[in-house]
């Protein structure tokens, strides 16, 4: 059963220093309020884990937390680079940060394989490509029934995945919809999940093509309305295309990203 | 009547697009393209973006990949394992419409790293969709903006394979979809030649010269015997790529 608690203390009790994390939210729903309370109560060391490492893991890459990145497309969508990110890979600031390289259709079943409880997930992919040379999660893998030679991608397990979804009733189910991106599949995968919400409701009331995540899957629950911002949250707020615009100038350079960061940590979540 | 080479690229990338073809889009230069054959000769063009969304029509173009706007109008949404499983893997999508930060004289595109992988002169976003999406679909159409730094020899990374280095490559690696039928730019149009799987201009846009062309491309480019020349933006086609607008700005 999920605990409702407030964001800082579900950050407290299961996200450690080391840890494998995943965020996830496919351009929605990205849990930004949960990235910041991370950055906040600064761990350290994160294997990160994301399809898309936007906006919210170029602010915990620039501030610290992490000494891994598993990905599959590191931008901001429609604007540029992560120069948090760069900075990191290219020069080792604020800390030296690996990686290890996906196509989003290889992520997306290493998630598959790990909610399914499976060590690899098969896929048709990566052929002829250069990243199954710099990558060791993907290996070739032969049918058994037909001789065929696939792609196979170890599974993902993170020890805690974060997604943030339009609202829970109070016993901590979970209600989401719009675009579902691979949130279900990165929850099931952990090992803890939490869950950031605009509202607990007294029902859910079915949404059509809505996905629930039952209580019993779920380690904490937490009510941060706008915590998706500036991504978005289907039917309550619209993507800020605006600060991921913004984002790029704060981010080129490490002295308005420290200014940024300051400012952020001296805010309560 | 004058229009930019950005503009005429949109519209021959947008020609391209037949009605009633289910193309997987890519964003950017694809998605305004896509959407533009949508507002024009192809009102049925199923647009299918990698968020999950199929069948989108925005009335604005997406600034992302998962914009609102793109589930708002979707037929349907779907998660992305279930894009890539179910929709792209099997072979269902007709056109891959993608861009690249360098792509080769056979096609291959690069959107990981300029320069070798452990300590790269510039870091790119990666590989996204875009190696499945260069796999399965039946075609693969490329806008690019025509660079010296974009048309190399031989991209620094393979990302999305094209023809690999020939004519019998994709075929030796068990590929299904054709590859890369097409490379539209602001200058003209390459294709593959049937026999070396080389690209070779087959068209150029009105007032651009081969030699333009010959200077922005990193290998001694051929050209075709039938090389055409695009014709010319129609006043409809301009007003309409003029009157889009992306989401928000």
């Amino acid at each position: 059963m999920a605990k409702i608690v407030p964001l800082p203390q579900a950050v407290s009790e299961f996200v450690h220093d080391g840890d494998t994390v995943a965020l996830e939210g496919f351009t929605h729903l990205i849990p930004f309020a949960a990235g910041h309370e991370i950055i906040r109560q600064e761990r350290r060391d994160l294997t990160l884990v994301r399809m898309t490492p936007d906006l919210v893991y170029d602010q915990m890459i620039g501030a610290g937390c992490a000494a891994k990145l598993v990905f599959s497309w590191g931008g901001n969508p429609g604007v540029g680079s992560l120069h948090r990110m760069r900075d990191a890979l290219s020069s080792g600031w604020p800390a030296p940060l690996e990686i290890e390289e996906h196509s989003h259709a290889g992520m997306a079943n290493r998630y598959v394989a790990g909610a399914s409880g499976l060590p690899f997930a098969v896929l048709r992919g990566y052929v002829g490509t250069d990243l199954p040379l710099h990558t060791a999660s993907v290996a070739t893998v032969r049918c058994p029934f037909t001789g065929e030679e696939l792609a196979a991608v170890s599974a993902l397990n993170p020890d805690v995945t974060i997604v943030h979804a339009q609202r829970a009733d109070r016993a901590g189910n979970v209600q989401l919809w719009g675009i579902p991106g691979v949130q279900k599949e990165a929850v099931l995968a952990a090992t803890h999940a939490i869950v950031t919400v605009e509202e607990v409701v007294d029902v859910l009331t079915p949404v059509p093509g809505a996905v629930v995540l039952p209580t019993w899957v779920l380690a904490a629950v937490s009510v941060v309305p706008g915590g998706a911002a500036p991504s978005y949250a289907h039917g309550y707020y619209d993507r800020d295309n605006a600060a991921y615009r913004e984002w790029d100038a704060i981010s080129r350079d490490r002295g308005t990203f420290t200014a940024w960061l300051e400012k952020l940590k001296g805010e309560k979540s | 009547m004058s229009w930019t080479a950005d503009e005429m690229m949109s519209i021959a990338a947008a020609r391209a697009l037949r009605d009633g073809q289910a193309c997987f889009v890519g964003i950017g230069l694809p998605s305004k393209a896509a959407n533009l054959a949508r507002r024009l000769h192809a009102p049925g063009l199923v647009l299918i973006y990698e968020s999950g969304t199929i069948g989108t029509e925005p009335d604005e173009l997406p600034l992302s990949i998962g914009d609102g706007i793109l589930a708002d109008s979707a037929l349907a949404v779907v998660s992305v394992p279930e894009i890539f499983n179910y929709w792209l893997q099997p072979g269902r999508i007709d056109v891959g419409f993608l861009s690249g930060a360098q792509v080769d004289r056979f096609g291959n595109i690069n959107t990981t790293v300029i320069g070798p992988y452990d300590e790269p002169d510039v870091r790119l976003p990666g590989s996204g969709g875009a190696p499945e999406i260069a796999a399965s679909c039946r075609e693969v159409i490329i806008v690019m903006r025509h660079t010296l730094r974009a048309f190399v020899e031989r991209v620094d990374f393979v990302t999305s394979l094209g023809h690999g280095d020939g004519p019998d490559d994709r075929r030796t690696l068990g590929l299904r979809g054709a590859g890369p039928t097409r490379v539209i730019t602001d200058l003209g149009v390459l294709e593959p030649d049937p026999d070396t799987a080389e690209l070779v201009l087959t068209a150029l846009h009105q007032g651009v010269t081969v030699e333009q062309v010959r200077a922005e491309t990193g290998w001694p480019v051929e050209v075709s015997a039938d090389l055409m020349i695009t014709a010319a933006p129609s006043e409809q086609e301009l007003s309409t790529l003029r009157a889009m607008r992306t989401v928000g700005v």
